[in-house]
């Protein structure tokens, strides 16, 4: 297994977000972690890669435990992770912002460069030099998405990368993620929007208020409408 | 860069020029000059580096003011251990060897060495430009800049890139103090006289901006040399005035850019204020009682500390108001225990009034200040908000050093005693506690009251609670009046006290005073000032009598507290109590985890 979680509690402050969550990512999968507003996708994430002070659980990535790890030190072991707010540094240029990113390349893990990145979105080739803070929601996106790329990951943690984009956007997202899994990233990306997880993963969770609620292939999601209906808006 | 406000800066500046002096008297000729200042700037440069290492990385996470004050600490500290070294008299360093003439400029004599420092501070700048946008390290200083965890996100230990930081800064101070060697003399109060400098710079030319501090640090030194030629009566007060109109028209400085909307509450313990249960109040009741039967044992001497120590209580205690139900962190806040003072020197100078008159109108002066500075101040917040606080206070200070005819300029004003039947000390002492006991009760009354708790509302959230209509600004408006009006009424106690005022009541001192009373009895709660006057002054007073190393002990105390115990001797308590008592959590938790998950 390429990630394993098991018993994740998370809190903030007093506040208990994450109850026993478990999930696991096998090499090369993409899995979606689907959920509605507020049911704790974006915390799962940055339980795992750390930015939630307050957890305790078995995280194991390439079978270390990196649930004590700070956060610099898991995503150098090849964990990457990309925020549901793109949080991209505004005043830096796109190259400035993929510098940020960089890390040496990892022994048999693609390695990525800016040209690369510009194959994957073109549009950013297009701005090189442009201010993060000048660039559209969609670019935005890819932006984030490629300064991740630039650390060498073998894994991505994806906060819902489909999230307020045009149509058109959503879909050259989900060829630049399926192009991702041809390197043979293992992928999770967190989804409110069924058909989008559908189009890239093979495998679903759906979480609620906290508490891991199914497991299964996208097969099996499709042929239980009403744990669909229960657990996602659609 | 790293948001830290750090107050021993002016220290690093110290001694840098202490050890450049040190070095540059031992080595000899041209190499041995400018080699010495590299070198002292070099060592200083690692102190600072490992002072970071040992210290501020503990407090990153902690808000600002801690970190102010911890750094504050490390100033009293570094003060005394100049002392320590090179002794307490000035120095004059050597001239700089190829420097020693002047050069003639348009009929006037320049030094040929001030010239160098013009050419030596774009340099610089344009050094720092290079170095922040043409290196990786530069781009990831940037980046941490506006967004910490999301650098951490991406494989970058950002503790060593703050450590690098940290000490680059530290190097160009001691640089800056190790190169004014050659035109000034070396002295253990230079530390405070630029840190005041430099925090007006940073904050006239916008937070984070190199290129604005450079232009602003221009427009300062013009000020401050032109001033004293055109305007000699207010050149003190000219360079605040100007910072007050920037931060008025440009809000964040001439360079700098809006913040986005900070959580001005620090969030360090989530437990909710509540008013005192009826056991506690009976607690309260016979502290005071106790306090007030304390001139049956005590001496005269006794009785006079513990007066002092009472007006401070009330200090704090507005302070406090201010900055931890308003979330208004006042850097000057000095101001209006001296308006109060001078407020009452007056009444009984000028007018001839007696104690109980000039004991209430005294006050109205610290009120009149809070209700002009306080309508700019609340404008602003955060960091630029306790600048333009510091701003007012210094222009209150130098009208009150500089209007001589009024005020008496530095020799104060004498010969204001009080009343006959509170002249002796226990009798004045029971005054001073009723008038601080009234005092805090009321601010405490006022913490749970609506007025209370819309002040809190608008800190903790300026959006939400507009949204339900609370007007921000007025509330924190009349907040800030409120703790002016009753900082005034301390000062006026404190006049009486001493017999006399003077310029350094407005001074920044006993503002800074305030801010470490406020924190070390714990910021998140409600009795902490109460507390944290009473240890510090006690301690303070103390310690000036036992030791001539006094700020060395205070500072080190200060640190420790800072680091140990962050939230404060009160805090602390109540996280003892809580722990052994470990009570159920209550119900609106429950309500707040849907909110805050995602």
């Amino acid at each position: 297994m390429k990630l394993e979680v098991s018993g994740l509690n998370s809190h903030y402050g007093p506040a208990h977000i994450l109850f026993d969550v478990a999930f696991e990512v096998g090499a090369g999968e993409v899995v979606a972690l689907l959920g509605r507003n507020g049911a704790g996708k974006s915390t799962t994430f940055r339980s795992v890669v750390g930015l939630v002070s307050q957890r305790e659980g078995q995280i194991r990535f390439d079978g270390t435990d990196i649930s004590r790890m700070p956060t610099y030190d898991i995503v150098r072991r090849g964990l990457g992770y990309v925020p549901e707010d793109r949080r991209i540094f505004t005043e830096l240029t796109v190259e400035e912002n993929f510098s940020v990113g960089l890390q040496p390349p990892r022994p048999g893990v693609a390695t990525w460069t800016p040209e690369r990145i510009y194959q994957l979105f073109p549009n950013l080739g297009e701005m090189r030099k442009r201010p993060g803070g000048q660039m559209s929601g969609g670019e935005q996106q890819m932006l984030t998405i490629g300064r991740t790329l630039m650390g060498n990951p073998s894994l991505v943690l994806l906060d819902e990368p489909s999230e307020g984009l045009a149509p058109k956007i959503v879909e050259q997202m989900a060829d630049a993620i399926l192009a991702m899994r041809k390197e043979g990233l293992s992928i999770v990306i967190s989804e409110q929007n069924l058909h989008f997880a559908k189009l890239i993963s093979d495998r679903a969770y759906i979480i609620e208020k906290g508490r891991m609620r199914f497991s299964g292939t996208m097969a099996e999601l499709e042929a239980n409408p009403e744990i669909r209906d229960a657990y996602l808006a659609v | 860069m790293t948001r830290i406000v750090n107050f021993a800066h002016g220290a690093f500046y110290m001694v840098g020029a202490y050890l450049a002096f040190t070095l540059t008297e031992r080595l000899a000729g041209t190499w041995g000059f400018w080699g010495g200042i590299l070198i002292a700037a070099a060592v200083v440069a690692v102190l600072g580096a490992l002072l970071e290492i040992v210290l501020l990385r503990r407090i990153y996470r902690a808000p600002e003011l801690f970190q102010l004050l911890a750094t504050f600490g490390v100033t009293l500290m570094v003060q005394d251990i100049v002392v320590l070294i090179w002794g307490p008299e000035d120095l004059m360093g050597r001239r700089a060897p190829g420097f020693r003439g002047a050069v003639e400029i348009m009929g006037q004599l320049v030094p040929a060495y001030d010239l160098l420092l013009i050419v030596l501070g774009p340099t610089v700048l344009g050094l720092l430009w290079l170095l922040f946008h043409r290196t990786r390290w530069g781009v990831l200083v940037r980046a941490a800049t506006q967004d910490r965890d999301m650098v951490a996100a991406l494989g970058v230990n950002q503790k060593w890139l703050f450590t690098s930081v940290f000490a680059l800064g530290v190097f160009l101070a001691a640089l800056g103090g190790a190169l004014q060697i050659p035109r000034d003399a070396v002295s253990h109060s230079m530390d405070l006289r630029i840190i005041v400098d430099v925090f007006v710079v940073v904050v006239i030319g916008g937070l984070g901006s190199v290129t604005g501090a450079f232009l602003a640090a221009i427009i300062v030194s013009e000020l401050n040399a032109f001033g004293i030629l055109i305007f000699p009566k207010i050149s003190l007060v000219l360079v605040f005035l100007v910072m007050a109109v920037v931060l008025v028209i440009r809000p964040y400085g001439l360079f700098g850019k809006a913040e986005g909307a900070q959580r001005t509450s620090l969030g360090l313990s989530i437990r909710p204020w509540r008013p005192f249960t009826q056991a506690e109040r009976i607690a309260v009741g016979a502290g005071v009682l106790v306090a007030a039967s304390l001139p049956l044992f005590l001496g005269n001497y006794a009785l006079t500390v513990g007066s002092e120590i009472l007006v401070f209580v009330l200090f704090a205690a507005s302070l406090h108001f201010m900055m931890t139900v308003g979330g208004l962190a006042s850097f000057g806040h000095a101001a209006y225990f001296g308006l109060g003072a001078y407020g009452a020197a007056f009444m009984v100078k000028l007018f001839g009034a007696p104690m109980e008159v000039a004991l209430l109108m005294g006050p109205l002066m610290g009120l009149v200040g809070a209700v002009l500075f306080g309508w700019f101040c609340v404008r602003l917040s955060g960091v630029y908000f306790a600048m333009l606080t510091l701003a007012f206070a210094q222009i209150a200070w130098s009208i009150a050093f500089q209007w001589v005819e009024v005020t008496g300029g530095d020799n104060g004003m004498l010969g204001i005693w009080p009343a006959s039947w509170a002249s002796k000390p226990a009798a004045f002492f029971w005054l001073v506690l009723g008038v601080v006991t009234v005092g805090v009760c009321i601010l405490r009354v006022l913490v749970f009251s609506p007025f209370g708790f819309a002040l809190r509302a608008a800190r903790d959230s300026t959006l939400r609670s507009e949204a339900i209509g609370i007007d921000r600004r007025n509330v924190q408006w009349a907040a800030f009046i409120v703790a002016g009006t009753f900082a005034g009424i301390a000062g006026v106690l404190f006049a009486f006290l001493k017999g006399s005022v003077f310029p350094d009541n407005l001074g920044i001192p006993i503002s800074v005073d305030g801010l470490v009373m406020v924190l070390l009895g714990g910021i998140e709660t409600v009795s902490g000032a109460v507390v944290g006057a009473v240890v510090y002054k006690a301690l303070a007073i103390w310690l000036m009598s036992q030791t001539e190393m006094s700020k060395l002990i205070l500072g080190a105390v200060v640190v420790l507290l800072v680091v140990a115990f962050p939230k404060g001797i009160v805090g602390f308590l109540e996280d003892l109590r809580h722990r052994r008592r470990p009570a159920s959590p209550p119900a609106g938790f429950k309500a707040a985890k849907v909110e805050a998950a995602e």
